[in-house]
């Protein structure tokens, strides 16, 4: 078997509570199917028939019942559950499940959204016999207004400084400002082996990882890695350029047993051993090929660790979570699949007018009179006369009475809205009812309970 | 007089080489034979026959597949035998390279009409018989001389053929092996061979995780697309370290055999490298050698020591041809090398460059002049190579090396095969640069492992080539790409050509294996031949 593929579905979507306090993250509706669907059809797409998936009890329960999830997802799925409130990292994730790993891995998150051409990501990972293979993308601006937001946007997000060489697939630099604190610092080594680097700063993470079993077993042996983002994969950016790896001394060289022990038990396990290593290494050497030119040194400058990066520069891809992302996922998602945008369940009235670039999920029930454009309506939800839904998304069982304006607003689940009630760009929670004749502008309406402690 | 046409004296192609070997026979030829047999206890008319074939040679001394057969003329009354074909060989041999391949198929069509309509007038004469044909009776040792030219061409050099195409696809279907799309304008008189775009592998068509297809394979098929791997040395070694994954990793089903099955699991495996990028003469070798290795497995044999065994085999191969023949090939390139040579070698030749380095160790004193070309600018990799060891090296590229000849002493060039007539297949400009280098009398020797040696025979490039993708030939200087939408010019075709034919009057010698040293160009075949009897 060449990869196995994980899914970690156990992330809390910290950076949208307001969403997610109810409904976990990974069954977030976008487009009306659960967010998680999107990485399980990209990877069923491309050819898996399994999938490891790890996630918490709720989710799974949640799993089990979701029509969508139940029919639409043709692979096995393996779910291992974790505990919620631990804090579980997604390397420990990695290092609980360690016994199903049996080959080299793909990790996904699931709040995913890509139409990459996956071949793509692999491809450098199978060609170059890499160690780590990732996926990033030119980061969209999102043009949405995003409810509840005061004030202009802020720079929030801390930026990442990516360095690639110049063919912009391998990767030699990672770090994200927050570590930097005096400034960027790159190291002789990097410079002196590849002295053109492009640093980009404007790209987003897709969090699509190709890892070799090694590292799996690294992960095991080095409990201290808590992150693949955050701490595994800028170690092994860095390990690509250390001193000590370096095969041919590593092999019978006394002095470097010391040398072995301090750092290299680290190394070690990474170091690629296949059983026919000395036959890959004529291979190579009789190879008239190098990964670059200018200087003395062989392909890969001799390096075992090697890291790649495929930057999409067209393409969908979308990391759902922030509420900007999320309303900008909606809004793009019904482009990665062919379905009809009404369900065939739904009963729409005739004198409804509904943009084509809105999806209204099953068992809806639209009266007369109403106008939907640009909108996301979930399942099972009651939208009554004279109701003016524009740009906004409503999920899953909301009623909305009649004469209703919403605008740019989210509305979550099993939520009413009441009669002639004025949203605009407001976010309303999981189960709350809004007062017949409101007006609302720009907040966000959730439960007295929901809200955050200080 | 000097062939230029294709003829393929190899086990693969039911072409027969000639009168006196009898190769393999094809089932028409079986069925004739069984049919002349019955002829011959009816009575004979041999003489007949024999004075017409020699009058058939004396018509075409050309073809070293002999005489083949009888005039039309004479087969109404004689039995099945093909006619028409020699006639139209000559003919084929006249014109264009181009027409070559299109030609030999008209001139096969019509080979095959004449043959169906003597084998229904023999049978007519079969029904109202009393005289035997004549040649009815071939006798059994020469059925060969019937036989036409040319029976089949290889599938791969017959792109242009609608029929082939379909049957190339419908083969890859069977194997469940994705098929591969040739990109862009091709030149016309290389229409009938593919070309490929790297950046659409086939890779796109696989399924990830690859079930169908080892990973091992798809790694190795995307690293011959990529050019990772390049050189027909490295190539065959990365393809054997493959094969041995495929081998561990291979569990036999219920109710087959190792044997056979290992065998028929290759097949896809191969034909996927082979939409990849067109195999190489050394990969032909190795692959023929690991099938014979796994068909000779006794049936008795358990399948670990079985395994155990090929894996051996092929240690021991990549051992044997490509290790300890290199050290040999530079034992005896280094009588050859003496103080104060300048030496020219051209391209990165992994043979080339370990004898170099060799002989550097063993601290003769030379000079060497790199010759590089474009697209490919392989050279740079032997430079860095040799200046890494200490060898002082010049490097030029190729339109110099009329001007740097004057001072070099010898020319190196490596080979990617040997063909049986002699010459020398190598990468595009070798050839240039034996033609140069015999214009200033300058000796040129060929280092070349015995696993190359090909039984193919080829007297141009045309022919039998490999396309490489167009777009390599795109560059970008000062910011602008000229050639970027080359596409849209209708009369612009890219040629990006791989592999070109030296004949062997300009190479002086081959430095090769097996206790032979060196020998002339010429003898390739005889090497061939003690081969194979002794294998």
């Amino acid at each position: 078997m060449e990869l196995q593929a994980v899914l970690m579905a156990a992330g809390g979507g910290s950076r949208m509570t307001d969403l997610t306090y109810n409904t976990p993250k990974p069954m977030l509706p976008v487009g009306n199917k659960p967010l998680m669907w999107y990485p399980l059809n990209l990877l069923e797409r491309v050819g898996f028939e399994e999938v490891i998936v790890i996630t918490t009890k709720e989710v799974q329960k949640m799993m089990s019942t979701d029509p969508k999830m139940k029919v639409d997802v043709k692979m096995k799925l393996d779910v291992v559950c974790i505990q919620e409130d631990g804090d579980m990292g997604t390397a420990d994730a990695l290092r609980h499940i360690q016994q199903k790993i049996k080959t080299d891995i793909l990790v996904v998150s699931c709040d995913l959204i890509t139409d990459v051409a996956l071949h793509e990501v692999v491809d450098l990972f199978r060609a170059h016999n890499a160690t780590l293979a990732m996926l990033m993308s030119k980061t969209h601006e999102f043009t949405e207004t995003v409810p509840g937001q005061k004030g202009k946007k802020k720079t929030a997000e801390q930026r990442d400084f990516v360095g690639v060489d110049q063919s912009g697939k391998r990767l030699l630099f990672m770090a994200n400002e927050a570590d930097l604190e005096d400034g960027l610092s790159v190291r002789k080594s990097i410079m002196r082996k590849h002295p053109r680097m492009h640093i980009k700063t404007g790209l987003v993470d897709a969090h699509l990882y190709c890892l070799k079993k090694a590292v799996v077993d690294f992960l095991t042996e080095n409990k201290s890695i808590s992150s693949i983002r955050g701490e595994l994969v800028p170690y092994l950016v860095r390990k690509q350029f250390s001193k000590t790896i370096n095969s041919q001394k590593m092999k019978d060289d006394t002095e470097d047993q010391t040398q072995k022990k301090n750092d290299g038990s680290t190394n070690h396990e990474l170091l690629i051993s296949s059983r026919d290593e000395p036959l890959l290494q004529l291979a190579q050497e009789r190879s008239c090929w190098n990964d670059h030119h200018g200087d003395m040194s062989e392909a890969y400058h001799g390096g075992k660790l090697r890291c790649y990066v495929h930057i999409m520069d067209q393409g969908l891809c979308y990391r759902v979570n922030t509420l900007a992302a999320y309303i900008e996922a909606n809004r793009m998602a019904p482009k990665l699949f062919e379905e009809p945008a009404v369900h065939p369940s739904a009963v729409i009235s005739e004198r409804c007018q509904m943009g084509s670039d809105s999806i209204i999920g099953a068992l809806c029930q639209v009266a007369d009179k109403t106008s939907i454009k640009r909108s996301t309506i979930g399942h099972s939800t009651a939208v009554k006369e004279k109701v003016r839904v524009t740009n906004s998304i409503i999920m899953h069982g909301v009623t909305v009475e009649e004469g209703c304006n919403i605008q740019g607003s989210v509305i979550c689940s099993n939520a009413v809205i009441g009669r002639g009630a004025d949203l605009k760009y407001c976010l309303v929670g999981n189960g709350q009812r809004i007062e017949p004749e409101a007006e609302r502008t720009n907040e966000v309406i959730v439960g007295t309970d929901q809200l955050m402690e200080i | 007089m000097r062939l230029s046409g294709y003829l393929s004296i190899d086990s693969h192609f039911e072409i027969v080489a000639s009168q006196n070997e009898g190769k393999e026979l094809t089932k028409e030829e079986k069925q004739r034979l069984r049919k002349e047999k019955k002829q011959q206890k009816k009575g004979k008319e041999k003489k007949d026959d024999k004075a017409s074939q020699e009058s058939e040679k004396e018509k075409k001394p050309v073809s070293p597949a002999a005489p083949a057969s009888q005039p039309p003329a004479q087969s109404t009354t004689q039995k099945a035998v093909p006619a028409p074909a020699p006639v139209s060989v000559p003919a084929s041999e006249a014109p264009a390279p181009a027409d070559k391949p299109a030609k030999s198929k008209a001139e096969l069509k019509a080979e095959r009409r004449a043959r169906q309509e003597a084998e229904r007038a023999s049978k007519q004469g079969k029904k109202g018989d009393t005289g035997q044909p004549a040649a009815t009776s071939k006798p059994k040792a020469p059925p060969n001389e019937m036989q036409p030219v040319v029976k089949r061409l290889p599938e791969h050099i017959q792109v242009d053929n609608p029929d082939v195409l379909k049957k190339l696809a419908k083969k890859l279907e069977r194997q469940q092996i994705p098929l591969r799309s040739d990109y862009g304008y091709k030149v016309s008189l290389f229409s009938h061979l593919h070309q490929y775009s790297r950046k659409a592998p086939l890779t796109q068509q696989v399924s990830i995780p690859s079930t169908v297809i080892h990973p091992a394979i798809v790694r190795l098929g995307l690293q011959y697309s990529q050019g990772i791997v390049a050189g027909s040395n490295a190539r065959s070694v990365a393809l054997l370290h493959a094969f041995k994954q495929v081998i561990r990793d291979y569990t036999t089903p219920p109710n087959e055999e190792l044997s056979r099955d290992l065998v028929n699991k290759l097949k896809p495996y191969i034909s996927f490298l082979n939409q990849c990028r067109p195999l190489s003469a050394s990969m032909g070798n190795a692959i023929k050698y690991i099938k014979k290795e796994i068909s000779n497995i006794p049936s008795q044999c358990k399948e670990e020591e079985a395994k155990s065994k090929l894996l051996n085999c092929i240690e021991c191969y990549i051992n044997e041809k490509i290790i300890l023949a290199a050290e040999a090939i530079a034992k005896s390139a280094i009588e050859k090398i003496s103080d104060g040579d300048i030496i020219l070698i051209y391209g990165c030749s992994s043979l080339v460059n370990h004898i170099l380095c060799e002989a550097f160790e063993k601290s003769r004193k030379f000079r060497v002049i790199v010759v590089d070309s474009r697209p490919r600018l392989e050279g740079r990799e032997a430079l860095r190579r040799l200046v890494q060891k200490g060898i002082s090296c010049t490097y030029v590229l190729i339109s110099a090396v009329s001007y740097v000849l004057p001072e070099v002493s010898k020319v190196f060039l490596g080979a990617h095969a040997l063909l049986a007539n002699g010459y020398v297949m190598s990468r595009v400009g070798t050839s240039q640069i034996a033609l140069v280098a015999k214009a200033f009398n300058v000796p040129v020797l060929v280092c070349c492992e015995t696993y190359k040696f090909c039984e193919r025979v080829q007297t141009d490039s045309f022919v039998s080539n490999e396309l490489d993708d167009p777009d390599d030939l795109i560059v970008t200087r000062k910011g602008k790409t000229q050639l970027k939408d080359w596409q849209e010019v209708p009369s612009l075709g890219l040629l990006n050509l791989v592999y070109d034919v030296t004949p062997p009057d300009f190479v002086d010698l081959v430095i090769t294996d097996l206790g032979l040293g060196m020998i002339p160009c010429t003898s390739v075949p005889v090497v061939l031949r003690v081969k194979n009897v002794d294998q």
